[in-house]
């Protein structure tokens, strides 16, 4: 246990560059990633050596991960989206002391090592929170007895800050969709005092966290966020801004049905539900699976997962212009009841003006003055 | 609320009570001016009521000669921002596409290029005749609250559908949200205005029409 | 009895019907209602706009008969009808409007503007809000039979000298006669030519006519002051003449209200179909060319024009008439800009000639008729209408211009054979 310990803190020792080397990856494939890196996060072009530098000499640190009410679909996403690339070695090089999903260790050895973790590194942990936290009834979702709001608030106490991975724990996701059962909320719905980045989407990216990694490992600080607290430099712009069928939009060129020639010629998918244009992420230009496709390219209109409540939004397949809710039948029922009313205020009407006829006194023409 | 939370109030329970009001108000409001009723008229008519009041409805839109060179410009003006409005209304695909959820069919829509054109065109004639209104002496003189609140909403869904459709400004869904909200408010306050006129029309010139029809007058 | 604001809010009430509430949510406020009236073309006057002259029947049709408005009225916030708005709305309802109806012909909602200062005025003249010469009109009508005070041995004396200077006989009271003629206390003090031409054509037509002692008098003061009940008064003693002599056919004379009266408002003032037809005299004059009853003998030189009043063409819609009776007398005729069912008025008809307060403002307006002559410079103007012919008289005197007028039934017997 002790030769243990010993052995984890000397790699806890270990910088970023001694990774690679020792994982074989040649100084120039490193710059490369560092010029991906700066170019990917609209860095210039002179910060390239400037990470290189901040990177090689990283050391490595240490990342709580807590699993609440998800689907570990976050963690699939980024354990498995990539082979053996400098993106991964990030994931080597930090120092994952705490997954439940991931980790060897269960129950209480589990529990032990966050406790150690956040005792050894309190104040300079990295906290990443995949989930959404139930408040209707703690036991709704436990780990070893423990609370997923318990567990939060006491690990979040001690971090440096916060990354919130995917759109549960950013926004309560799936389990918080109308009507949230469980009483689901985001991590930054109960933590007002720590910096939370946001990462948002079902799942997000990987490439997002990592990137969002490199920034805090390279500067020690947290990038630029939007309103909504994601990285400006992967959720600034929309998906309908950035998709290259577009074009398609604007001239009004739509694929009507999944097979239909519109669908075939690759025109916009809008008409088939599409919320490209409510949606902020970076599919569209870094897209998935070492760059090889993404949802609207594969056909499938966009279901605005990285933004809050897609859950509700009234169907995948139902256009941003539609109505949610069903107003043929809202419709049938006002008008029915309108007519009701209507012939109630009309008898009204016609019944206050029976009652000036009846008031009516014969004008004479000695009646003309006053 | 978040902007994504805004937008699916608006789409969902905020269309759905626009809905009602709008629906709730013309029927009420067709209801207490048709059961109000018309007497018969005694006389030994010259002409069909039905005829001249189904003409009129139509030859209204058509002032004569003499008549459009008085008011050129609140014809042109009026026509421009006429037509703009129903064509940035139902020939824009997306909007098709909610009428087809309604109504349960669609139409046929134009490039969106043209749509986009048009809802210029049509803004800058609301805007003409805005300064029309607040210029010409008689106008000046007419105008009431209500037609600057009603020129308001009614140039409000144009902006902020062109400021969502451009992206100008605020984020996406806030302005497809601000859009759709825009128009449910022209919808609340459509039966109880003089936007009422968008269905009325038919009824005062078929009146009109009938009560000259009736005296063999085309009016 | 006597007029108050109580009386003026019923009578107000009682005249919101399905076709005032659809005119009043239909407009708009687009003002083109001021372009069609000479009350505003010539003064320049927005208060002279003919939509905003019915304001206190849309405030009554608002505050009473609209969800909105009932709600608002609960909370005080309609605006309402009171003493203060009648007086101001008098001169723009009575003065400003000669309910000629041009303003009912361009309105893109097609609200008929005339019809709804018509029932204005039922309100003000119940709230005492009329003016007081159209009053004393009235008054005369009805005590002595006609407006302007002429009783049955001024149209006698009139008729002898007729009968008199043609060795024609009028015939009066005839039982079972087919036409039965009306007369305007117009045509009988100012214009007895007229009766003159009537004799003569109705002889040469060879057809039975009459002229009843006990209702000469066409013209109708309830109509114009906007007391539908004096009004069917005046009517009903029309019918009952027309009934007693058991006439076929009751005749117009040349007065646009009188016609409006008596063939339009009559039966539905009255509340009972008539039993006999009404025509306007133009449109006996046409049946009679069309039966070739008509021998014209010499045609007119002059170059002549046709002043369409607009109680019997727009509003009345005797329209084609006049033109073909012209036709048989004149190869020189020539049309206004805008004539037929939108000419414009002579600025006199709707109780405004009887209006003294108004005389300036009518003779204001007759820029109109002016300009209308301007671009056409007709040698005569002829017209259908005794109230047109005298203001056109005025108004022709006032401008300087040197243009005859004739009635077209006066022309049309000395054109005959």
């Amino acid at each position: 246990m002790t030769n243990d310990f010993k052995k984890k803190k000397s790699q806890k020792e270990q910088t970023f560059g001694d990774v690679m080397r020792s994982q074989g990856v040649s100084r120039r494939s490193f710059l490369k990633f560092c010029a991906a890196t700066a170019s990917m996060m609209a860095m210039s072009p002179a910060m390239i050596p400037k990470i290189a530098h901040a990177l090689e000499n990283a050391r490595r640190p240490s990342v709580i991960w807590l699993s609440f009410q998800e689907c570990t679909g976050c963690t699939e996403s980024l354990t498995r989206a990539h082979t053996a690339t400098i993106e991964s070695l990030i994931f080597d090089h930090i120092s994952l002391d705490y997954h439940h999903t991931l980790q060897a260790a269960a129950g209480h050895a589990a529990e032990e090592a966050r406790e150690a973790a956040m005792e050894e590194n309190y104040g300079k942990y990295l906290l990443v929170v995949d989930g959404s936290i139930p408040m209707g009834n703690p036991g709704y979702s436990t780990i070893a007895g423990i609370s997923n709001y318990d567990m939060l608030m006491e690990t979040a106490k001690g971090a440096a800050a916060i990354i919130a991975v995917g759109t549960c724990a950013t926004y309560g996701g799936i389990p918080h969709a109308n009507p949230n059962p469980t009483g689901a909320v985001s991590v930054n719905d109960l933590i007002k005092d720590k910096p939370i980045i946001n990462v948002p989407g079902c799942p997000p990216i990987p490439v997002v966290i990592t990137g969002v990694l490199t920034h805090f490992l390279t500067f020690g600080t947290i990038p630029e966020l939007d309103h909504l607290g994601r990285p400006k430099v992967f959720y600034g712009q929309s998906i309908h801004d950035r998709c290259y069928r577009r074009p398609f939009y604007d001239k009004g060129l739509f694929a009507e049905t999944f097979d239909d020639e519109g669908a075939k010629k690759g025109w916009c998918l809008y008409k088939l539900g599409c919320k490209g244009p409510t949606t902020y992420n970076a599919c569209a230009t870094t897209k998935w699976n070492n760059g090889t496709s993404w949802p609207i390219e594969a056909g499938h209109p966009c279901l605005g997962c990285s933004e809050p409540d897609f859950w509700d939004g009234g169907g995948f397949y139902k256009s941003l212009s539609m109505p949610t809710e069903n107003i043929t039948q809202t419709a049938i029922y006002t008008a029915a009841g309108a007519v009701a009313a209507g012939v109630a205020i009309g008898a009204m009407n016609k019944s206050k003006k029976n009652s000036a006829i009846a008031a009516h006194d014969k004008t004479t023409i000695d009646d003309l003055e006053k | 609320m978040s902007e994504i939370e805004f937008l699916n109030w608006v789409r969902g329970p905020g269309f759905q009570i626009a809905v009602i009001i709008f629906i709730a108000g013309i029927i009420i409001r067709f209801a207490e001016i048709l059961m109000l009723g018309r007497k018969a008229n005694l006389a030994e008519p010259k002409g069909s009521e039905m005829s001249g009041g189904l003409h009129t409805i139509v030859s209204r839109s058509f002032p004569d000669k003499s008549t459009f060179q008085r008011s050129t410009f609140t014809v042109v003006a009026g026509y421009l921002f006429h037509i703009g409005l129903f064509v940035t209304i139902f020939l824009f695909a997306p909007h098709i596409l909610m009428f087809k959820d309604i109504f349960g069919f669609g139409w046929p829509s134009l490039p969106t290029p043209v749509v986009d054109a048009m809802a210029v065109v049509t803004i800058i004639a609301l805007l003409a005749v805005l300064a029309h209104r607040m210029s010409d002496t008689v106008l000046k003189f007419i105008t009431t609250k209500e037609d600057y609140l009603v020129w308001m909403l009614t140039i409000l869904p144009l902006v902020t559908g062109y400021m969502a459709f451009h992206r100008i400004g605020m984020t996406a869904p806030t302005l497809l949200a601000l859009h759709i909200l825009s128009v449910e408010l022209l919808l609340v306050v459509f039966p109880f205005t003089k936007l009422m006129h968008g269905f009325t029309f038919a009824l005062s010139r078929w009146y009109n029409g009938a009560i000259s029809g009736y005296r063999g007058v085309q009016s | 009895m006597s007029a108050s604001l109580e009386k003026g809010i019923n009578a107000l009430k009682e005249q919101v019907d399905s076709t005032v509430a659809s005119f009043f949510s239909s407009c708009v406020h687009c003002g083109m209602c001021a372009d069609a009236c000479l009350f505003y073309t010539e003064t320049g006057c927005p208060t002279a706009t003919p939509i905003h002259k019915v304001e206190p029947l849309r405030r009554i049709w608002k505050s009473e008969y609209t969800l909105l408005g009932r709600v608002g009225k609960m909370f005080g916030l309609t605006a309402k009808v009171d003493d203060e708005l009648l007086s101001k709305w008098e001169t723009k309802v009575y003065d400003h409007c000669t309910l000629c109806g041009r303003c009912s012909m361009v309105c893109p909602m097609g609200i008929d503007i005339a019809l709804l200062i018509q029932k204005t005025r039922e309100g003000m003249a119940a709230a005492g809000y009329a003016p007081e010469s159209l009053i004393g009109a009235t008054k005369r009508a009805v005590t002595i039979g006609s407006p302007m005070g002429v009783k049955l041995p001024a149209l006698m004396a009139q008729i002898k000298h007729v009968e008199n200077d043609t060795g024609l006989t009028i015939p009066m009271d005839v039982v079972g006669a087919e036409y039965m003629l009306l007369l305007s206390s117009m045509e009988i003090m100012n214009f007895p030519e007229f009766i003159e031409a009537i004799a003569k054509i109705f002889t040469k037509a060879d057809v039975s006519w009459t002229i009843s002692s006990e209702a000469f008098e066409a013209t109708n003061s309830g109509i114009q002051i906007g007391v539908a009940d004096i009004a069917a008064e005046l009517v009903q003693r029309i019918v009952d003449a027309a009934e007693k002599l058991k006439v076929k056919t009751v005749i117009s004379p040349e007065c646009g209200h009188a016609y409006m009266a008596i063939r339009w408002e009559g039966p539905n003032l009255i509340g009972k179909p008539f039993s006999f037809k009404v025509r306007h005299i133009l449109e006996i004059l046409d049946e009679f060319r069309q039966d070739g009853r008509l021998k014209i003998n010499g045609k007119e030189e002059q170059r002549l024009t046709y002043h369409d009043p607009c109680q019997i063409s727009r509003r009345g819609g005797v329209i084609e008439q006049p033109r073909n009776l012209i036709d048989m007398f004149s190869d020189n005729f020539v049309e206004m800009p805008d004539a037929g069912k939108m000419n414009w008025c002579c600025g006199a008809g709707g109780g405004v000639s009887t209006n003294e307060r108004a005389d300036k403002v009518r003779l204001k307006v007759f820029q109109r008729k002016k300009d209308q002559l301007d671009e056409i410079k007709p040698d005569a103007i002829i017209s259908a209408c005794s109230n047109c012919r005298i203001h056109l008289e005025d108004g022709l005197e006032e401008y300087n211009m040197d243009i005859p007028l004739m009635s077209l039934t006066e022309t049309l017997a000395e054109h005959l054979e």
